[in-house]
C-alpha cells in the first residue's frame, strides 16, 4: 500500500541549490493543504561534498524516502544522480542536469569522471525514463547560471502533484524580489523542456 | 496556521510559544539552528539569547536564569553534553526555579560528529525525564510541555531530537507567539524574576546533596506516573499475537511499515522516558511476541524487558541483537523488513548502490581558497613529515589528507594530546592545531596546562574569525554577540600570552613564505610557542563583499603538478597542464607555490 503521494530525491553538490528546490516544493505543498516532509544535508557533509535531499509530498510518515521507492530523482549534477539512483523505483523518472561539476578526487587525478553517455545509460537501467538536459546552459540563457536549480524545478513541476501556481507562489515567498525575474525565466525554460 | 519549518525552527517556535526568557548554546550540528531561529523569530520578546563559550557555560547560564525565575533553555549537540556533564548531573539534585530545558541533539550515523552516543542514557544517568520527538510538530509541542513538567517536578528536562528531526522540514501548526513583556510573566515560577536565596536547594554541600539525592530518587515514581498519559504515548491493541513498540522517529518508520505491509499489529509509540509502563504492561499482556524499534542504545528495550519479567515472562522480545542495529541510522526499509521478518512476511530487497569504482568519490573538502589549506601547507613545510600534528574539531579536520591532521578526539584536545605525546616520550617536533572557536571553547585550559607543565610544543590557532563548520556563528574573538550586538573582542595574542605561551607569532597564511618563517621560529623556540594563522573564512569574506581577482595559469606551466597536489578544488589538471577553474577566490597561494612562476593574477 502506498504511504506517500509522491516521493522525491534531489541530489547535487553543496552550493547548487538542492535545498531551495525542496523548500519551494514543501511550501507549495503546505499551500495546497497537503502533509509534506523532507530531510536535508547540513554541516560537515555539505562542504563541496555530495548533497541529498528527500522530499515526500502527501506523506505523514518519516522524512526519508526508502531505497527503491522514489518516484522522481532530480539530479543537479550527473554523477550525483547516479550516486543516489538506488533510491529510484523501477517505475520512477530521473531528471538530470548534464553539466558535470568535477569532484576534488578527479581534479587531483585520483579518480576518473565517467563519460556522460555512460552515466545516462546506467541511470536508464534503473528507472522508466531519463530526462537529460543542460540545465546550466538554460539558466545562463535565463540570465544567471545560479538559477540552474530553478530550471530543474520548472521541469520537475510537470511531474509532481502540485498546481504550478502554488509552486510559483511559494517561489515568490522565498526569493528576494531582485532575483525573481531570472528565476521565473529559468523556471519557464525548464518547464518547456518537457512540453 | 501551518508552516513548512525546519525541525530546529519548530523547536524554537515552541520555546517562544512557551514564553522562554533565556536561551544559551554552543553551535554543534545538528543543534545550531535552534539558537539562530530564536534570534530570527523573537521579534520584540524580551529575552536573552547567547552563544556561550562552550556547553558547560551555556547550561550554567541557563540554570542561573531559571533560578532567577526565567524559563530557560540550553542547546547543544550530543557530544556537547559531555562538556556540560558536570553541571548536568548535579542540577538534577538542585532542581530548577522556572522551567529548565536541556536540548541535546543526537547524530546517529555520525553525519557530522565524532561519535554517535545516545543522550537518553545521560537522562537516565542523571535521573531526569527525556522527551524523544518523532518530527518537528512533536518537538515543538514537547518544548512547551517540557517547561511545565520541569516546573511541576522541580527538575531539569531533556529534549532529545536526532539529525532527522532537527534537520528535517515538515508542515507544522504554529500558534501566535506571545508578544511583549507581558508574555513572559505568567510563566514565571516564583513570581518576580529574582534569585531567591535557599542554600538547602542551591548549595551542593554534602549535607545538602545527600537529602537532595533521596528527594531526586523519590521523584522518579511521580514523574513516571505523570508521563503515563503524555500525549505522544499511544497504544493501539489489535488482533493477533504480535506487537511493535517504537520510540521517537522510529515510530514513524514503524507506522509506515505497518501501513505498507497492510497488517493489523498492536502498536505502542512512545515519546518519553521513563516509559508509560501501564501501556507497556497492557501490550505485553496482549501479545506473545513484540519487536522494540529505536535508534542507537536499547534504552526502551531494556525497560520493556524489565517490565516483561514482571508481567509476562513468556513474551518474546525482539530488537537489538539481530533485528534492529545498535549503530547507525534506521530507515523505513530496514524497519519494514524487521517487522516483516517477525510476522513471517517476505522482506523487500533494497536497490543496490552503485558499486565502488564506478563513480568518483566526492568527499566534503576545504573550500577553494580556504586559509586552513595554506596554513597546513606552510606548517608541513616548516615542521617536516616526521613531526607530529595533533588536530582538533572543525573544518580543518577535513584536511586529513594533507598529513597535518594526526588526531581528532574532542573539542580542544589537540593541545593536551600534544602535551601528553611530548611527555610520553616523543622526541620529534610537535605542532598541534585548532580553530579560533575551538580554542575559546576548550583549548584555553589546555594551553594553560601546557605552559604550567612546561610542554615543548607549538600550538597553531587557525583563526578564520568565525565558527565556520557549524554555519558561521560569532564567538568572543569576533566582537559580536549571537544577536549581532557589538561586544568585547578578545585578542588571541593577549590571551595566549596571558595563559603562558613563551612565543606568539601571528601570520597571514596567504603569505606562504612569511607563514613558513613564522612556523620555523615557533619550531626552534625552546618552550611553548603559539602561531596564530589569521585570515577570514572565504565564505564570510565573500558574504561581507570582499572580492579578490582570480588567478590563471600562463603558458609557462611545465606540468609539474605541484599546484594540483596543494589540493585546491579550483585547480584542475588536464593534458599535462594545470588550469584554474571558476571556483578560484583569488587567494594567490598557488602562484606562490608554482616553481615556474606560471600562475598569475587575471588582469583587470
Amino acid at each position: 500500500m502506498r504511504t506517500s503521494e509522491c516521493d522525491l530525491v534531489i541530489a547535487g553538490v553543496g552550493g547548487q541549490g538542492v535545498l531551495m528546490i525542496s523548500d519551494v516544493i514543501g511550501r507549495a505543498a503546505v499551500l495546497a493543504g497537503k502533509p509534506v516532509c523532507g530531510a536535508e544535508t547540513h554541516g560537515m557533509a555539505q562542504r563541496g561534498g555530495s548533497v541529498i535531499n528527500h522530499t515526500r509530498i502527501g506523506c505523514r510518515y518519516s522524512p526519508l524516502v526508502a531505497a527503491g521507492s522514489a518516484d522522481l530523482l532530480v539530479a543537479l549534477e550527473p554523477v550525483e544522480g547516479l550516486r543516489f539512483s538506488h533510491f529510484l523505483s523501477r517505475e520512477g523518472v530521473a531528471l538530470v542536469n548534464t553539466r558535470p561539476v568535477l569532484p576534488v578526487t578527479v581534479t587531483l587525478g585520483q579518480a576518473a569522471y565517467p563519460p556522460l553517455e555512460k552515466l545516462i545509460e546506467l541511470l536508464g537501467q534503473r528507472c522508466s525514463n531519463v530526462i537529460a538536459m543542460d540545465a546550466s546552459l538554460l539558466a545562463e540563457k535565463a540570465g544567471t547560471s545560479q538559477a540552474m536549480n530553478m530550471v530543474m524545478l520548472g521541469t520537475l513541476s510537470r511531474y509532481i502533484p502540485l498546481p504550478e501556481e502554488l509552486i510559483l507562489q511559494a517561489l515568490y515567498n522565498v526569493l528576494p524580489p531582485r532575483f525573481l525575474y531570472a528565476n521565473e525565466r529559468a523556471f519557464a525554460l525548464g518547464k518547456a523542456e518537457v512540453e | 496556521m501551518r508552516e513548512y519549518l525546519l525541525g530546529n525552527a519548530a523547536i524554537a517556535r515552541g520555546l517562544l510559544e512557551a514564553g522562554v526568557g533565556l536561551a544559551a548554546g554552543y553551535p554543534g550540528t545538528p543543534s545550531s539552528e535552534i539558537i539562530e531561529s530564536l534570534v530570527d523569530m523573537k521579534g520584540n520578546m524580551p529575552m536573552h539569547i547567547e552563544w556561550s563559550v562552550n556547553e558547560k557555560a551555556a547550561l550554567e547560564v541557563a540554570a542561573g536564569a531559571c533560578w532567577a525565575g526565567t524559563r530557560s533553555v540550553a542547546t547543544m549537540k550530543h557530544v556537547g553534553l559531555n562538556v556540560a556533564a558536570d553541571p548536568f548531573m548535579t542540577l538534577a539534585y538542585l532542581g530548577v526555579g522556572a522551567g529548565l530545558l536541556i536540548i541535546s541533539a543526537d547524530d546517529p550515523y555520525c553525519h557530522s560528529s565524532q561519535n554517535e552516543q545516545d543522550s537518553r542514557r545521560y537522562a537516565q544517568f542523571a535521573g531526569i525525564p527525556c522527551l524523544d520527538p518523532k518530527n518537528g510538530q512533536e518537538a515543538k509541542e514537547m518544548a512547551a510541555f517540557a517547561f511545565d513538567l520541569s516546573e511541576r517536578f522541580d527538575i531539569p528536562v531533556m529534549l532529545r531530537p536526532t539529525t532527522r528531526v532537527s534537520h528535517s522540514r515538515s508542515d507544522v501548526e504554529v500558534l501566535p507567539v506571545p508578544a511583549g513583556e507581558a508574555a513572559r510573566q505568567p510563566h514565571v515560577h516564583a513570581g518576580a524574576s529574582r534569585f531567591d536565596k535557599d542554600p538547602a536547594r542551591r548549595v551542593a554541600l554534602p549535607v545538602n546533596a545527600r537529602p537532595l539525592h533521596t528527594k531526586l530518587l523519590a521523584k522518579q515514581r511521580e514523574i513516571d506516573e505523570a508521563l503515563q498519559d503524555a500525549p505522544w504515548n499511544r497504544l493501539r491493541l489489535a488482533g493477533g499475537c504480535c506487537g511493535v513498540i517504537a520510540s521517537g522517529l522510529s515510530s514513524l518508520y514503524a507506522e509506515e511499515a505497518i501501513e505498507e505491509l497492510g497488517v493489523d499489529l498492536s502498536l505502542l509509540t512512545v515519546g518519553c522516558l521513563p516509559l508509560p509502563s501501564k501501556m507497556v504492561e497492557a501490550l505485553l499482556r496482549h501479545v506473545s511476541e513484540v519487536i522494540v524499534i529505536e535508534e542507537l542504545e536499547p534504552v526502551v528495550q531494556e525497560q520493556v524487558e524489565r517490565i516483561a519479567a514482571r508481567v509476562n515472562p513468556a513474551v518474546k522480545i525482539l530488537g537489538k541483537g539481530g533485528f534492529i542495529p545498535r549503530e547507525g541510522e534506521l530507515d523505513g526499509l530496514l524497519v519494514r523488513n524487521a517487522i516483516a521478518r517477525m510476522i513471517g512476511m517476505e522482506e523487500r530487497a533494497a536497490a543496490a548502490c552503485m558499486p565502488p569504482g564506478v563513480l568518483p568519490p566526492r568527499p566534503p573538502a576545504l573550500c577553494p581558497g580556504c586559509s586552513h589549506r595554506a596554513a597546513y601547507y606552510a606548517m608541513r613545510k616548516a615542521f617536516g613529515k616526521n613531526a607530529v600534528f595533533p588536530s582538533d574539531i572543525g573544518c580543518y579536520t577535513m584536511a586529513v589528507n594533507m598529513g597535518t591532521v594526526d588526531s581528532c578526539l574532542c573539542m580542544g584536545a589537540s593541545i593536551t594530546l600534544a602535551s601528553g605525546i611530548r611527555f610520553g616520550g616523543e622526541e620529534e617536533p610537535i605542532c598541534c592545531s585548532l580553530g579560533d572557536s575551538t580554542f575559546l571553547h576548550g583549548g584555553m585550559t589546555g594551553l594553560l596546562n601546557a605552559a604550567y607543565n612546561r610542554a615543548r610544543i607549538t600550538v597553531t590557532i587557525l583563526d578564520n574569525s568565525t565558527t565556520a563548520m557549524t554555519g558561521h556563528q560569532p564567538h568572543p574573538g569576533t566582537g559580536f554577540t549571537a544577536t549581532g550586538e557589538p561586544t568585547v573582542r578578545v585578542s588571541l595574542e593577549e590571551l595566549s600570552k596571558a595563559l603562558g605561551a613563551g612565543l606568539v607569532e601571528t601570520v597571514d597564511p596567504y603569505d606562504i613564505e612569511a607563514t613558513v618563517e613564522g612556523f620555523r621560529r615557533a619550531k626552534e623556540f625552546p618552550g611553548l610557542s603559539v602561531v596564530i594563522a589569521r585570515q577570514p573564512c572565504v565564505i564570510t569574506a565573500r558574504k561581507s563583499g570582499k572580492r579578490r581577482r582570480p588567478f590563471r595559469v600562463s603558458a609557462g606551466c611545465k606540468g609539474c603538478g605541484m599546484c594540483v597536489e596543494f589540493g585546491c578544488p579550483a585547480i584542475e589538471f588536464e593534458k599535462e597542464r594545470a588550469t584554474i577553474n571558476e571556483l578560484c577566490t583569488g587567494c594567490g597561494v598557488c602562484a606562490q607555490i608554482c616553481p615556474s612562476s606560471a600562475i598569475e593574477e587575471v588582469a583587470k
